[in-house]
């Protein structure tokens, strides 16, 4: 939509941009510009400062120097609140509605409609939500719960929500990294649709594809450094990654060559009423197993039930042939499984303490001599983790709230291996890391696998679960829909989708 | 090396100066009006830390309460429940003469403490419930079963040998003496602070207060750690229970009312947080000092005691609000 009276080429720009963390980098000197109605890509290694950059922009954080222009007049960002008013609106890494209230009032929260009588007007209210939902096209109710929604379905809410407020420039931190393909589609439907009314988008994300296919221009940031900005078209993923971590990265996953063994792991009959249904699969030594299905299929409801955290109707687990009963995550424990939760913050860091005690959590026996915590044995443990999956914090001692999303990922990726559980379970274990940990990631999957360790591994991302598994179990409505073994035949991305949408592989 | 931790620590940093800053006032105060040092080994050691002893006690157990995101109601009852028991076993029916039958009046009054809190912590670890509404049952039940095992009367009247576990002195010399009821909080203190520092336990019962589902979910036995949690509070207050039998010189079922106040306004005054996750047993020290310097110190200003009441709420509120402000800065 072009804008007659506009003052600039950019809606947005934003100039030597600087903010320290107690002496620590975040930022230095970083500017972005952003134009009318453009996709503007942010990407930059975990920890680089893309999200701080936001914050910035959207008033969660002071900057400690640096100017910001919108629609050239320069602009004055102190609150959230600030941002609002002038037209941003940003889309929280973390999920940031109310759970327990439905969707219309997290809509309006603070800014309900009234009745003439000064109370909440709820029919308005919902019949305004409804508007700005259909304008991006979703089929639930306004008054449906948030928590009833897939993370998918509350990012939209989120959208329109930003819209209702009459956002003209919205920022999107990693919207992508809970949703399936299918899903990932219908929001960048909305995007372009956005786009198409004029409206400016930066967008966050690990899913280097995913710039090149709605992005038009792409700005990276490294180490709280501005690299460079280029139009998407003018260069290609190698060239990219490059700028992104400093270095050539070949391949996206490394070889896979460990070659499984005896089953170790049976599952049969597992059920529970309306989640889970007719579930038998094994597991065998040394092996990934990966499980693939859209939101709401039944997979992190399956491990799950599986671990102990949920309960089941029915479901006979045997280990090595013998029965065992796993009631609670304790019994799932003390059987050898290690679990790795999909939602980070809620379940998989405690975010007041500190990157060692995080990491250590789930295993604290290991470093507990005589009664007592050996906090050497406990630095020294994290030190090694911190090396291996290169987490960038400060130090050991450092408060895992304060590190960016990715890096907290990692905390939680180590916390679980930390166990030296003979079956790992690894719910959504990249969401939200960079290429290049990713990488790492997969190495160590592999070493573990090595070594005799079984992995379970549910993941969103296709050519994670197609470059990482020896098997792969596809679920659909609760029930298992597909299972597709590499040693039998290559991994077909189609069979895998078409088992996902619940046709049954032949 | 170690910056973090120093900010970690800002809020017992502050509660130590708030401390220090409110002695040396009362100094200067006494100086003047009385001609008398405030701070004096005889002042300090003798008069506010023994004052304050068997409620610091208390507050030692409640840190981890509260640490867990709970609270402990029924600290003031288990007092009163568990001096009763052992007055009873001292003076009415006694088990053997002397110190044998004084040490199993004393272990049943501490049995009954843990029982107290293991029922607490039951509650807790196996139902909804919120810790705040079991333990206040408790509170009442406790209580009521003071009243009832004695009739409403005290058992008073017990042998001045037992009655030196509230009263006593350690003697190291002539004029250097430490109360026994300062000796047993010294105890307690450096229990609970090495539980909490350097045991599975402490670091559990952080975690908990936290972040209950991603302990859980790490494969911890939570319902385990939180009845260890309310034992322990439980524990404390039968100590305090038995020295203040000692103390009184009876088992009064009147015993230990509203300490449950103290204490966790000892916690809170020491820069914990209410809400769970983050309590230090240092803070929780420094809090129960800071209560003892403030009574002392207003009792010497010549104030009423419902007076006291109200400067001692507005302290707590004071204290909460400096602790968010740190808080945000960082
Ligand atoms: N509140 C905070 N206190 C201290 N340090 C912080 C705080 N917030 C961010 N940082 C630090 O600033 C740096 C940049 O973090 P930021 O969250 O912006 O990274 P990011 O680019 O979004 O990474 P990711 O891809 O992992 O989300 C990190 O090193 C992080 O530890
Ligand atoms: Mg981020």
């Amino acid at each position: 939509m072009p804008d007659l009276e506009k003052r600039s080429d950019y809606i947005l720009e934003m100039k030597d941009i600087s903010k320290f963390f107690f002496g620590n980098r975040a930022l230095e000197n970083v500017h972005i510009e952003i134009e009318y109605g453009e996709v503007h890509a942010l990407v930059g290694e975990n920890g680089a400062g893309k999200s701080t950059l936001m914050k910035i922009l959207s008033g969660a954080y002071s900057k400690d120097s640096g100017e910001i222009i919108l629609d050239g007049a320069p602009a004055d960002i102190a609150t959230p609140q600030d941002s609002q008013t002038l037209g941003i609106s940003i889309i929280y890494q973390e999920f940031n509605l109310i759970r327990g209230m439905s969707v219309s009032e997290n809509m309006f929260l603070g800014r309900e409609p009234r009745t003439m009588f000064g109370t909440i007007d709820s029919k308005r209210r919902n019949e305004e939500a409804r508007k700005w939902l259909d304008r991006v096209s979703v089929k639930f109710k306004p008054t449906d719960l948030v928590q009833d929604l897939s993370s998918a379905q509350a990012q939209f809410v989120a959208i329109a929500q930003a819209l209702s407020k009459g956002a003209k420039l919205i920022i999107m931190d990693e919207p992508t990294a809970s949703l399936t393909t299918k899903e990932t589609e219908t929001l960048f439907d909305l995007i372009r649709d956005l786009k198409s009314q004029g409206i400016s988008i930066i967008f966050i994300s690990h899913h280097l594809d995913e710039i090149f296919e709605i992005c038009d221009r792409v700005t990276v940031l490294r180490d709280g450094l501005y690299v460079d900005t280029s139009k998407v078209s003018d260069i290609d993923k190698d060239s990219l990654i490059r700028m992104m971590v400093g270095r050539e990265l070949s391949n996206e996953f490394p070889p896979r060559m460990a070659l499984p063994g005896e089953p170790l792991l049976e599952v049969k009959d597992m059920s529970r009423q309306d989640v889970l249904s007719d579930i038998r699969f094994h597991l065998r030594k040394g092996e990934i197993l990966g499980i693939y299905g859209l939101v709401g299929s039944g997979r992190t409801e399956l491990v799950r039930a599986l671990y102990g955290a949920d309960r089941r109707d029915n479901g006979d687990i045997a280990l090595g042939g013998a029965p065992v009963e796993i009631r609670s995550p304790h019994d799932g424990i003390k059987h050898g499984f290690g679990f790795l939760p999909e939602e980070r913050k809620l379940q998989g860091v405690i975010l007041g303490m500190s990157v060692a005690n995080n990491v250590t959590l789930a295993a604290m026996d290991k470093i507990t001599r005589y009664l007592m915590i050996d906090e050497r044995e406990e630095l020294k443990n994290t030190e090694h983790f911190v090396h291996s999956l290169n987490i960038k914090t400060p130090s050991a001692h450092t408060v895992v709230q304060t590190l960016s999303g990715g890096n907290q990922q990692k905390v939680v990726v180590a916390k679980c291996i930390f166990t030296d559980a003979e079956i790992l379970i690894f719910d959504e274990p990249t969401r939200g890391i960079d290429v290049g940990a990713k990488y790492e990631i997969y190495v160590l999957m592999n070493e573990l696998t090595k070594s005799g360790k079984s992995i379970i591994m549910i993941s969103s991302d296709l050519p994670e679960i197609i470059g990482m598994s020896d098997r792969v179990l596809v679920m659909w409505e609760g029930r298992i829909t597909g299972e597709f073994d590499r040693a039998k035949t290559p991994l077909s991305q189609e069979a895998i989708m078409k088992a996902a949408a619940g046709e049954v592989a032949a | 090396m170690n910056l973090k931790k120093y900010r970690y620590y800002a809020p017992e940093f502050f509660a130590f100066i708030a401390l220090l800053t409110l002695c040396l006032l009362l100094e200067w105060y006494s100086l003047v009006k009385f001609e008398k040092s405030f701070i004096s080994y005889d002042n300090l050691v003798i008069n506010v830390a023994r004052q304050v002893s068997l409620n610091a006690i208390i507050a030692c157990g409640m840190a981890f309460a509260i640490l867990s995101g709970g609270i402990d109601l029924s600290v003031g009852s288990i007092v009163a429940f568990s001096g009763v028991i052992t007055a009873s076993l001292v003076k009415n029916h006694p088990v053997a003469p002397g110190w044998a039958g004084y040490s199993v009046a004393i272990a049943a009054g501490l049995c009954v403490g843990t029982a107290c809190g293991f029922l607490n912590g039951l509650i807790v670890a196996y139902t909804k419930i919120p810790p705040f509404v079991a333990t206040f049952a408790t509170m009442s039940v406790a209580r009521g079963s003071a009243y009832v095992f004695t009739n409403g009367t005290p058992i008073s009247g017990l042998p001045a040998a037992f009655n030196e576990v509230g009263k006593g002195y350690l003697r190291l010399t002539e004029s250097w003496r430490i109360p026994i009821p300062v000796l047993l909080w010294l105890a307690v203190f450096f229990a609970c602070w090495f539980l909490l520092m350097r045991t599975r336990f402490g670091r559990y019962a952080c975690a908990i207060g936290n972040n209950v589902d991603t302990v859980r979910l790490a494969g911890i036995n939570v319902r385990k750690v939180y009845i260890k949690i309310y034992m322990l509070v439980g524990l404390c207050s039968g100590i305090s229970g038995v020295a203040q039998c000692g103390r009184l010189s009876s088992g009064q079922p009147t015993a230990g009312l509203n300490w449950e106040l103290d204490a966790i306004a000892s916690v809170v005054i020491g820069g914990g947080n209410i809400a769970g996750g983050r309590v230090t047993i240092f803070g929780t020290l420094i809090g129960a000092l800071i209560i003892g310097v403030i009574n002392t110190g207003l009792n010497m200003l010549g104030m009423l005691y419902y007076n006291q009441l109200i400067v001692k709420g507005f302290v707590m509120i004071i204290a909460v609000l400096l602790r968010s402000g740190l808080n945000r800065e960082s």
